[in-house]
């Protein structure tokens, strides 16, 4: 599989990521290739589910987005400008309406710092404002997100549980009124009682602050709840971008329709279909010639394991990376 | 009636903490017979791997029974347990890698319960450890043997640990979030395997998970466990289909379905599980309880059988049995 291929970008977007590629050093001069060249673009006001499971460069995709650190090659387009090109100090200033809201809440907050300071240190490192003003700015985005300023102002993390220390983490991100919200995996670590809070909540964010939203997720259960529009990713490559509807309904790529098929459904009238795809995905260190995912796919064919197949349309607003896909009819 | 394999009667798991006994698993009864397969849900802290693991004793036990077969597990010395555990019963822990041992050889790991338990010889042992290995589906299982965990991929650590515990041909198998580590697509290979070795060997299995939907497909009966537990016991289409205890109807709709449309508000559950150290009066889950009445806050309920066979609940305002609402719901 494998998408490479602009062809499903739009005219406009508020984010626009070419060709995107990302490197892990490995020593010795070698490189592990997470992302490789990856396309894919949010409109204003859009929430883009970003679903593939573990190693796929979900997560490195997140992360170079926000330049951190700096992809290895290609364009991310945010308010219309190159990111990877900016200097440092204008990157610093675009930055503060990019923000991203991490996996594990608990850890990504300082143990020795209260609460009322860590949600405050944007602002305080933006040099916005008097602190007169930022205190009002943090109370409002601990409002927002459902903590009593009061009570937890004096805090730390250690008094608070998981799915408190998450909203902790959305206030110091919205704090900055970002237009872009980056959610890496932010529900992963939750109960499923306190991840339907925290999913809730950030859809009340979004429609409150005018956010547009990259979720990133293993779940497709999950993603599809909140996103616009999906793209699936397989070892570091597009496989699928569609509607989220869409992309349940009519899977033209045989890896999402082996996702969607392996989900277990909380249904005990449904019974369990036997799992739709042998082993397990290769390592990226290697990853497959052709199509990345021909090694387990079960339409794969002799095409596949040698050439690489383009994003293409399947239907309007759909895309898929397949040279045998399941809608849309074969490629000439 | 046949005499159950395993009789739990008001078992009794506290542990000892700086604020007080907290009493993880809290008087729980229940009976599984042979061949059949009881789901174990609730979120984490609720106390389902502390039971899992007090039936075979790996806790320190307060009170109450676990009849295995006949013996009263919680009166044997730990000599005539270590004769038990591994042989007749056996767990699948969640996370493989930390259940393995990483110096020692795949090969000598499954042949080691076969020496100890069932007197092989280490030719003998090694071979049925072959065998093992290509029952539970690896690939060239010769060549593993010799390798270590390290080498191998999650999935197949995971296929590793259930060789090992299906060595002795256990008459119950216990698996404690057997797929929560891995890959979706990989979960489904896992969730097959399971359920068809127990199927050839007629062995019981308790399968424990906070997924409702690997429960779904893959018991015969289900027990939700809430702040130590059980709150509501029945057959797996009882329970889906017509949940009395108001928790369990609040988990099955928490949770996000890939068939609902996207953005649907999901029905969260306020609150957090409460503190075992001091656990609320009356009804454990009365706080967070959207029917809670005066009743629930000063007098517990207790697990009583309800109208359809096999079926017991734990509340005194249970929900109405509305048999179309949550079955239409969960169907594609």
């Amino acid at each position: 599989m494998a998408g490479s291929g602009t062809i499903h970008l739009r005219d406009k977007a508020l984010l626009r990521v070419e060709d995107l590629v990302v490197e892990h050093p490995l020593g010795h001069h070698r490189y592990l290739q997470a992302v490789s060249r990856l396309s894919f673009d949010v409109a204003e006001g859009e929430t883009l589910g970003l679903v593939g499971e573990s190693g796929c460069g979900k997560s490195s995709t997140g992360r170079a987005v926000m330049q951190l650190p700096r992809p290895a090659a290609g364009r991310v387009d945010f308010e219309g400008r190159d990111l990877t090109s900016l200097p440092r100090t204008e990157l610093r200033r675009v930055r503060r309406r990019l923000q991203m809201v991490f996996q594990d809440p608990i850890s990504s907050l300082n143990p020795r710092r209260r609460v009322g300071d860590i949600v405050a240190e944007p602002l305080v490192i933006a040099g916005n404002g008097t602190s007169q003003e930022r205190r009002e700015r943090v109370r409002e985005a601990m409002t927002a997100v459902g903590l009593d300023p009061e009570l937890v102002w004096g805090r730390r993390r250690h008094e608070f549980s998981g799915g408190q220390c998450q909203r902790i983490c959305i206030a110091r991100a919205l704090v900055m009124r970002p237009r872009l919200l980056i959610c890496d995996e932010p529900v992963s670590s939750l109960d499923v009682s306190v991840q339907a809070q925290i999913l809730n909540l950030l859809e009340d964010m979004k429609a409150r602050f005018g956010l547009t939203m990259v979720f990133i997720s293993h779940d497709l259960a999950v993603v599809k709840n909140v996103s616009d529009r999906i793209a699936v990713m397989y070892l570091g490559k597009l496989c699928e971008v569609a509607p989220s509807e869409q992309l349940h309904r009519t899977p033209a790529h045989p890896y999402t329709a082996s996702l969607l098929n392996s989900i277990p459904v909380p249904d005990p009238h449904v019974p369990p279909r036997p799992a739709p795809v042998r082993g397990e995905p290769p390592s990226p260190l290697a990853p497959p010639p052709g199509c990345r995912f021909h090694t387990r796919c079960p339409r794969s064919q002799e095409r596949c394991r040698v050439e690489e197949p383009a994003v293409r349309q399947i239907a309007p607003g759909h895309f898929a990376a397949c040279h045998f896909p399941l809608t849309g009819g074969a490629e000439n | 009636m046949t005499t159950p394999l395993l009789q739990v009667s008001d078992l009794r798991v506290q542990f000892r903490t700086e604020r007080g006994p907290l009493g993880a698993v809290d008087g729980v009864s229940f009976e599984l017979e042979a061949g059949r397969t009881l789901g174990i849900v609730g979120e984490s802290g609720c106390g389902k791997t502390v039971l899992s693991r007090s039936l075979l004793k790996l806790n320190p036990i307060a009170g109450g029974s676990v009849i295995f077969d006949g013996r009263d597990l919680v009166a044997l010395e730990e000599e005539e347990l270590n004769e038990v555990r591994g042989r007749d019963i056996s767990i699948v822990f969640q996370d493989p890698m930390t259940s393995l041992n990483p110096v020692l050889t795949i090969g000598y790991q499954i042949a080691e319960s076969l020496t100890h338990h069932l007197k092989m010889s280490r030719a003998g042992a090694r071979t049925r450890a072959r065998e093992l290995l290509a029952a539970v589906g690896i690939p060239s299982p010769d060549g593993r043997l010799n390798e270590y965990p390290h080498q191998l991929s999650g999935g197949m650590r995971q296929r590793v640990t259930i060789a090992m515990a299906l060595s002795c041909e256990p008459r119950l198998l216990i698996a404690d979030e057997p797929t929560t580590a891995l890959d979706v697509t990989v979960q489904a290979q896992i969730l097959d395997l399971l359920k068809q070795q127990q199927r050839q060997r007629g062995m019981a299995m308790i399968l424990i998970s906070h997924d409702l939907g690997v429960v779904a497909g893959r018991t015969d009966e289900i027990a939700v466990m809430y702040a130590g537990r059980f709150v509501e016991h029945a057959p797996t289409r009882v329970l889906f289909d017509r949940p009395r205890m108001p928790y369990t109807e609040a988990l099955l709709r928490a949770i996000p379905r890939l068939d609902q449309p996207s953005h649907s508000r999901l029905l969260a559950i306020g609150g957090r599980p409460p503190d075992l150290v001091e656990p609320p009066p009356g009804c454990r889950f009365s706080p967070r309880c959207e029917y809670a009445r005066d009743r629930c806050r000063v007098d517990e309920p207790l697990l009583e059988p309800a109208l359809d066979a096999g079926h017991s609940f734990a509340c005194w305002y249970p929900v109405a049995v509305a048999p179309s609402a949550l079955h239409g719901q969960g169907r594609a």
